[in-house]
């Protein structure tokens, strides 16, 4: 593989994920970089930064510190920074260069933890994966770490939704919409992993309903990036989860049945078919872009093959979601698509044979087409209408 | 909503009695303030016209910087080679760049006469050989010239920062000229030089020829820039710039500092009309400082009493301004800046005499991210971060000091002042724009 993108843009990192999954939980994360991640992340891949305070953190990693493997700047300043800061917890990512150095993250957050007695995780990240990645880890260690007891189930049937960031659903209203909608199903939202805090959702209640996460009956993934945290869960408390981003009503109905069944049988299920031999193609993340495939099924009778272009579990992928991450992967795909639904800086590398549909996704073109994101779940209908994708 | 902490973090301010020179504040993790106007590499490296950028990193450092392109509506002159793990693993990087390069000129839509090539920290501690990648290139690509530009911000404490080197690595695809022009290069800075600025019109007056990268719109206008025979930087940042100038293409390079203080100007000012026998009435000189005190007069009249801050994105010699503006009546009370140029440490020491109050406010401290953003009194602040963390929307709003010079800067701000002081401003749409005046698409 050249690895080579000519003109099109390239994912969120790894890094990039662990903070935007741990952004609204009042702890505190750092990336251990000399600099460039944090003024990424908070440019690009961040779109709460101007108006949601969160201590996201860069350590300002030296030339010199890298080649003594000098880990104390690092775990001083995190201390000092933590004892005035009083994060709930501490999480530390790494970069390139802490993961050429070496830099044993478990062990500088064990230290930590020893002494200022705050919950801290390593994460071994090194700003070579995509955001999935980050994001999946971050989650997995709230899974472990965090959800401790196992609590009593909620008298109504609920689920906890996993898989939650801006970088995959942005900051237009859609995890509260999917909210409102499995509602409508008479299934409640116990805890969001990890976003919507508002005037009605302190930090502080978002971080104790995912704490007591063993509450819910189900767990609905609605993105990769909550399938680790998802297994844990299952493991730790048993429970079931289902694979699946609402998306549209009737997909979202087909969803809502799942999560009952799930709840019942306490058996795991992946709502998402997929279309291997269509002639529309998806690029996106595979749990979203496989849902977006099948609630265009269920309106159109027409679905669609995904090319996913971010890490994703070996489990999500198959003959209609394939793993395609750079030009040269996406390209021979593409070539035979007839319709292509994708983020707009994809377009110059579609051939222009294809009708080409876009669809913003936060974790690629970040800010560029933040305001022309569609709120899927609840104008899904309408989104294809427009593309013309209901014929 | 999360909950602010303002009420119990400590102010990391100090006072400027109370201020260690150059580094006023203790290095600890950092934070990022959301006010972006600043050039980054990729704004720089995109002066030099119709050159291709080829990034070489991991996909974490790629993506601020291909976006950084994209907003500036530039992503046809840019491309990307992604470092993974089995390249640190199988120590392949230097096929893994001569792959991807040829992968990438093969694809282009049309050859680019120049290649500015950036690698990384990664290259740097793997020991990667970089001259044989520029010779195979050099070699298999005669008619595209190719330089070595870096993205290590791993070496921003370790000698010449990456944005010094940037700029300095500007002028590398250069050509050496034997004939030597009456033609001045203002170098390394990246706005062009305001032609009203007592600078820029000696030298015009005096039949000199004046180039700047900022103003080549062609490579062949790009290449006419080694013509010149004298070249001048007018900050910090530029002087590695302008001493690679002379010594590679022997442009005789004068180090004019865009400072505000009338002593400094005026001794630029003698030593450019000395060096390049200008013919320059220096009793105009008394009347630009004339001009100057009636200007400031007339704006201390009109803002008053108003706060105002200041930060170092605004003008790099910011501890010149905050003496002008403090001489001159007007209140200010607060320096956003993490550490001083070593030039001002006079200005330093006059301050603090004169202005022990000051309050000297670090920009990437930890507790500047939950500290009180916001003022019940209105504050006129100069420079983005100075608006963001002062929480107002009467800013002036100007980066690295916006091509400005001499006696003019002086009025030109004393307008801008008086400007931001009478109209707010969109603050959090225009602060976050990356690489002010640089083309936007967001």
């Amino acid at each position: 593989m050249k690895q080579t993108a000519t003109i099109i843009s390239t994912y969120a990192a790894d890094i990039s994920g662990i903070c935007s999954a741990m952004y609204e939980l009042g702890g505190m994360t750092v990336m251990h970089d000399a600099s460039g991640c944090n003024s990424t992340y908070n440019t690009h891949d961040e779109p709460r930064w101007y108006d949601m305070d969160s201590l996201v953190f860069l350590s300002g990693l030296t030339e010199t510190e890298a080649i003594l493997g000098d880990d104390d700047k690092l775990i001083r300043d995190t201390i000092e920074a933590a004892r005035e800061l009083k994060p709930r917890f501490i999480t530390l990512g790494g970069t390139p260069i802490p993961m050429m150095t070496g830099t044993d993250f478990r062990a500088v957050a064990l230290q930590i933890e020893r002494e200022t007695g705050i919950p801290t995780f390593g994460l071994n990240t090194d700003g070579m994966h995509s955001y999935i990645s980050g994001a999946s880890k971050a989650f997995a260690v709230l899974a472990e770490r965090i959800c401790k007891d196992r609590i009593p189930k909620t008298k109504e049937l609920s689920v906890n939704i996993l898989g939650a960031t801006p970088l995959d659903f942005s900051i237009n209203g859609t995890i509260q919409a999917m909210e409102k909608a499995l509602n409508s199903h008479n299934i409640q939202v116990h805890a969001i992993w990890a976003m919507g805090t508002g005037p009605d959702e302190t930090a502080d209640n978002l971080f104790y309903k995912i704490a007591t996460s063993s509450a819910a009956h189900v767990n609905l993934v609605i993105s990769s990036c909550g399938l680790k945290a998802a297994k844990i869960l299952q493991q730790k408390f048993q429970i079931p989860y289902v694979i699946g981003t609402p998306c549209g009503s009737k997909f979202t109905e087909k969803i809502a049945e799942s999560i009952k069944d799930a709840a019942v049988t306490g058996k795991n299920k992946n709502v998402c078919e997929s279309f291997p031999k269509a002639n529309t193609v998806i690029i996106g993340e595979s749990v979203t872009a496989l849902s977006f495939a099948n609630a265009l099924y269920t309106e159109t009778g027409n679905g669609a093959k995904v090319l996913c272009a971010v890490d994703s579990e070996e489990e999500l992928l198959s003959e209609g979601c394939l793993e395609a991450c750079d030009e040269a992967e996406l390209i021979p795909h593409l070539n035979g698509a007839k319709i292509i639904i994708a983020d707009p800086m994809y377009r110059p590398i579609c051939p222009k044979t294809a009708h080409f549909i876009e669809l913003p996704h936060e974790a690629f073109s970040g800010r560029i087409y933040r305001n022309q994101i569609p709120r899927l779940m609840e104008d899904f209908e309408t989104y294809i209408e427009k593309g013309g994708l209901n014929v | 909503m999360l909950k602010r902490l303002k009420e119990t973090v400590k102010n990391p301010s100090v006072k400027i009695s109370e201020a260690k020179f150059p580094a006023p504040f203790v290095s600890g993790l950092e934070y990022g303030a959301p006010a972006r106007g600043t050039w980054n590499i990729v704004h720089v490296g995109m002066l030099i016209p119709q050159a291709h950028q080829i990034f070489v990193c991991a996909q974490g450092c790629l993506r601020g910087v291909v976006l950084t392109a994209a907003e500036m509506g530039a992503s046809d002159r840019f491309s990307t080679i992604a470092v993974r793990e089995n390249n640190v693993l199988d120590g392949d990087m230097e096929e893994l760049i001569l792959d991807g390069i040829s992968d990438i000129l093969k694809r282009l839509p049309k050859q680019p006469p120049a290649v500015l090539l950036y690698t990384s920290c990664i290259h740097h501690f793997m020991g990667s050989d970089l001259n044989y990648v520029y010779q195979v290139l050099r070699e298999k690509y005669p008619q595209i010239q190719f330089t070595d530009c870096y993205m290590n911000p791993i070496m921003r404490k370790s000698g010449m920062t990456p944005d010094q080197t940037m700029r300095r690595q500007l002028y590398s695809l250069l050509k050496q000229k034997e004939n030597k022009e009456k033609k001045v290069h203002l170098a390394g800075c990246d706005f062009r030089l305001d032609v009203n600025s007592e600078l820029y019109q000696y030298l015009i007056q005096n039949d000199y020829e004046v180039c700047e990268i900022a103003s080549c719109k062609t490579y062949e206008e790009y290449e006419q820039l080694a013509k010149a025979g004298w070249c001048i930087t007018t900050f910090p940042a530029a002087k590695a710039a302008g001493e690679y100038l002379e010594k590679e293409y022997g442009q005789q390079h004068l180090y004019l500092p865009a400072s505000f203080e009338y002593e400094t100007i005026d001794k630029n000012l003698q030593f450019l009309q000395e060096k390049l026998e200008l013919n320059i009435e220096l009793d105009d000189l008394n009347v630009k400082k004339a001009a100057c005190e009636e200007v400031l007069k007339k704006t201390k009249e009109f803002i008053g009493s108003t706060e105002i801050t200041i930060d170092f994105t605004a003008f790099p010699f910011v501890l010149s301004l905050a003496k002008l503006l403090l001489s001159h009546g007007f209140c200010v009370t607060k320096l956003y800046v993490d550490s001083f140029l070593g030039e001002e440490r006079e200005i330093f020491d006059w301050l603090k005499e004169h202005a022990p109050n000051l309050e000297i406010y670090p920009t990437v401290h930890a507790s500047m991210r939950v500290i009180s953003r916001s003022s019940d009194q209105k504050i006129l602040a100069i420079g983005q971060k100075a608006a963001y963390f002062s929480g107002t929307d009467y800013f002036v709003n100007i980066v690295e000091g916006g091509g400005f010079w001499g006696y003019e800067s002086i009025i030109h701000l004393a307008n801008l002042m008086c400007d931001a002081y009478t109209y707010p401003k969109d603050r959090k749409s225009l602060i976050q724009i990356k690489g002010m005046g640089c083309g936007n698409c967001v």
